[in-house]
């Protein structure tokens, strides 16, 4: 099917948006951020040279890693469950066949090196030697292909959408995968982190029921920490695994994940230098400006490239006037964007111009740019007959507040004062985490915050070509028609502020950043 | 003497049939909380795969299917129904699938980390403030009294949260004398004692801020009660017999004060359970309070039941064993009187 016959009906072109799936929230301001890697996130050089960790030279050796894990994930097998703090924690006890840099190449994780056949099919990757699992059993390409062709496709969402397009799989020896894929993906090498493709132990997976495996637990990963001790609602405590493969690595005995919910906790502990690093929205905005100030904090908003989490205003287009692509585009013009990036996230996002992140590889700048008009929105509104009432009041629409914090309370605050303006009254409406999953799944809403990791199934058709002019140009028209028609409005490149103590090296090395394995972590 | 004996047999007879009465009263409305709790659970929108898949970044039909039928949410709801309460007649509390853990571990793991936190607030609470009370109550209009009653409108007044974290500004932050959160230090060897002690400090600020609204509750109503009996006839005829006011405090006034507050501490020890919720979740605190908030939002069926269960039972309990402390205190309330 061709694109534009595809975009006719608009409620097919938000529901594509919605992607992979659907009921897409936001502990998740938190949750999804993994979604980029999908496909959004471009295609690697697939020319594979072995890049290697910096490996920081005399980096020292010991010290406990303090750090947040909010909210408490409910278990730590990253095969088995994606929220995004299983996610961030499991990164250091499950490793995958490669890691990214910032800029989104591919670079060695238990895979050494790599080569892509010319036809793009055929995949072949050399695993280190003596890799081996926390309960000391060795790591060979049997894992990997237990992993990546059985067990990951059922129970992996995301990576069942690109692991069930492995046709097969072989292993030549020991220490050798070789995958044939059904027909080129190009997006294949760049999903193969550890918060998509996580290696487990076939000797305890293969024939049982995954989810219901006691070893589920224990959570034996490869990963250079490993589970010593988990007290539910207090901390999760990592330790050295000894019998790591990478030389020297970890650098860090311990790393111990505490559990505090509440925000101003979370900000006292970091005033009080009782943790070390602090991830996605750990510290709500607000608190950002003055905890900065702190002498012993850098704070950075990297290691997040390989998500690139976009912010979106949803409007449900099945929804009258949300229907119009005239009242969709007056709400692009309405909204003061920059207004909001200052006052309601205190400068921190980028504001974003279409559907795709400027941090990833196929975002085209040359599309329309909306800009902050009022004028603009009246006419518009004008022109579709929305004549304002005796109360100045053009139409009356709900925002659902995604339940994920003070943050997005003040921008539904934000956004009902800016759209005010133009004469669009907004009644703001708050739920729980389940209700707003619930609603916004089954198209049960006006307009709603979210934070969406870029998508996929519009991309599928430049995905199958490996000639990256054109995927280029395919995803220029994609971008072009989308900003055209602002099927949803595309607020921000959202960014995090990651506090990280000065002692502490090598935390947003890779694109991938704080859910990455943290073998190369240390004290300087 | 025989009619002594007789009306001994009767009491007897009338204890059994009482405490007879209460179990078949207690299984019953055990089962009708269960009924509602879980009527209610499963009225609230969204379901716990929908949670899930929604948190997972990318997820798919099969993803919600898989779920739904791992979590037994694919039978009809009269089903369902039927094998929960099944299961609690047989005092299983279930299975809870996103946590990989059964629902009473989960339970057990928090209970004493609340009971812990709870009880000790509820115990410095209950004692300062019958003592409070009855300082300020015999001391009625003068200053000590005036300042004990600023002190606990302000304390009354004062949200929880907002209170544990100035206290944790103040002690942790600023003096750095008490840990700000958790239970205990993590990650270091200690001997018993050393843990004991850790434990203790890391208990201060939660206990001192859960106590203070009940400090305030209970000095306000012993105020008042202590006034109350003050004023009676036997107060005066005490002292008219020349009793010590040490004596008729302790003797009369106190006994006869304390009624009221049995009844609030009762109703609101059960509140304690499950009650701590802010405060668990200012100090990080691992109790029973963020077990039941998280599981609410993430629509962890079993495991709400189950807590549901776990403390409707202890509400029930203690509302008994506020009836006997009852019949201790006031001989005037008899077995047959409360049955």
């Amino acid at each position: 099917m061709n694109l534009t016959s595809r975009c006719k009906k608009k409620d097919d072109r938000q529901a594509l948006l919605r992607l992979v799936i659907v009921s897409v929230n936001e502990e998740e301001i938190m949750n999804r951020r993994e979604f980029a890697k999908l496909m959004g996130v471009s295609a690697a050089a697939l020319s594979g040279i072995p890049l290697g960790l910096t490996r920081a030279a005399g980096a020292t050796k010991g010290g406990t890693l303090n750090t947040i894990i909010q909210p408490e994930p409910p278990i730590l097998v990253t095969a088995l469950n994606q929220q995004q703090p299983t996610l961030t924690l499991g990164g250091k006890i499950y490793e995958s066949l490669l890691r990214y840099s910032p800029d989104l190449k591919p670079m060695p994780g238990l895979a050494q090196s790599w080569e892509v056949s010319p036809d793009g099919l055929t995949y072949t990757f050399k695993l280190f030697p003596n890799i081996t699992f926390h309960d000391g059993k060795p790591l060979t390409s049997e894992d990997v292909v237990f992993s990546m062709t059985k067990m990951l496709v059922e129970t992996h969402a995301r990576a069942r959408a690109i692991y069930s397009r492995i046709a097969k799989s072989e292993t030549p020896d020991r220490l050798t995968v070789v995958f044939t894929l059904k027909a080129p993906f190009a997006p294949f090498l760049t999903a193969l982190d550890c918060t998509t493709g996580p290696i487990v132990p076939k000797h305890i997976y293969d024939g049982s029921d995954y989810r219901k495996n006691p070893a589920n637990a224990q959570a034996i990963g490869s990963g250079p920490f490993k589970l010593k001790e988990w007290v539910k609602g207090s901390h999760v405590h990592l330790v050295r695994h000894d019998g790591y493969y990478r030389k020297d690595e970890p650098y860090l005995d311990e790393v111990i994940y505490r559990i505090i919910p509440d925000a101003a906790s979370r900000s006292l502990a970091l005033e009080q230098g009782k943790i070390q690093l602090t991830q996605w929205n750990d510290i709500e905005f607000y608190d950002v400006a003055r905890l900065s100030k702190l002498p012993n904090y850098e704070v950075t908003t990297k290691g997040y490239e390989y998500f690139a989490p976009h912010q979106w205003l949803e409007l449900n287009n099945r929804v009258k006037p949300m229907d119009d692509k005239r009242f969709r585009q007056a709400i692009a013009h309405a909204l003061d964007l920059k207004s909001m990036a200052a006052r309601v996230y205190f400068g921190m996002p980028k504001i974003a111009t279409g559907p795709v992140s400027s941090k990833t590889k196929f975002y085209e700048p040359d599309v329309k740019r909306y800009g902050y008009s009022v004028e603009k929105a009246k006419a518009l509104l004008d022109d579709m007959g929305l004549k304002p009432g005796p109360d100045g009041k053009r139409v009356t629409l709900k925002y659902l507040i995604p339940p994920y914090g003070e943050v997005y309370q003040r921008a539904g605050e934000f956004i009902r004062q800016s759209l005010g303006r133009a004469g669009i009254d907004i009644q703001l409406e708050t739920t729980d985490v389940g209700g707003w999953a619930d609603q916004f799944s089954n198209w049960d809403y006006e307009m709603t915050g979210n934070l969406v990791y870029q998508y996929g199934r519009l991309f599928e058709e430049a995905a199958s070509t490996i000639d990256e002019a054109k995927r280029q140009e395919f995803y220029s028209k994609v971008q072009k028609i989308l900003v055209e028609d602002v099927p949803v409005i595309w607020m921000f490149e959202a960014a995090y502020p990651t506090f990280i103590d000065k002692r502490l090296k090598n935390v947003t090395s890779t694109g991938v950043g704080i859910h990455e394995s943290f073998s190369s972590v240390y004290f300087g | 003497m025989t009619s002594v004996t007789s009306d001994k047999g009767s009491r007897a007879g009338a204890v059994v049939l009482a405490v007879a009465g209460w179990a078949l009263k207690f299984v019953a409305v055990v089962l009708v909380i269960a009924t509602f709790n879980f009527i209610l659970v499963h009225a609230s929108p969204g379901d716990p795969a929908q949670v899930i898949a929604g948190q997972s970044g990318a997820s798919d039909e099969k993803l919600l299917e898989q779920l739904r039928a791992e979590y037994g949410l694919d039978k009809p709801y009269p089903v369902q129904l039927a094998t929960y309460l099944g299961r609690v007649l047989t005092l299983d509390l279930g299975y809870s699938y996103r946590q990989q853990r059964t629902v009473s571990s989960l339970i057990l793991d928090r209970l004493p980390a609340t009971l812990l936190l709870t009880a000790t607030a509820f115990i410095l609470a209950l004692f300062s403030g019958i003592v409070l009370g009855t300082l300020a109550g015999v001391r009625a209009g003068r200053w000590s009294d005036t300042l004990l009653t600023i002190l606990s409108l302000l304390l009354y007044a004062t949200p929880v949260f907002w209170l544990g974290l100035m206290l944790v500004l103040l002690f942790s932050v600023q003096l750095d004398w008490l840990p700000a959160f958790g239970y205990a230090t993590i990650g270091v060897p200690q001997t018993a004692l050393q843990r004991m002690v850790d434990i203790g400090t890391h208990m201060v600020l939660p206990v001192i801020s859960l106590a203070a609204v009940y400090l305030a509750i209970y000095t306000r109503l012993m105020r008042s009660s202590v006034l109350d009996v003050t004023h009676q006839d036997f107060i005066k005829t005490a002292k008219a017999k020349g009793l010590k006011q040490g004596a008729i405090i302790i003797r009369h006034i106190l006994r006869n004060a304390m009624l009221p507050i049995v009844t609030v501490a009762g109703m609101q020890a059960g509140a304690l359970v499950g009650g701590a919720v802010v405060i668990e979740t200012v100090f990080a605190w691992p109790g029973l309070g963020r077990l039941i908030y998280d599981a609410l939002l993430q629509r962890d069926y079993p495991v709400l039941l189950g807590v549901f269960l776990v403390m409707s039972v202890i509400v029930i309990a203690l509302n008994l064993l506020t009836d006997a402390i009852y019949r201790m205190i006031d001989p005037r309330v008899s077995v047959r009187a409360a049955s």
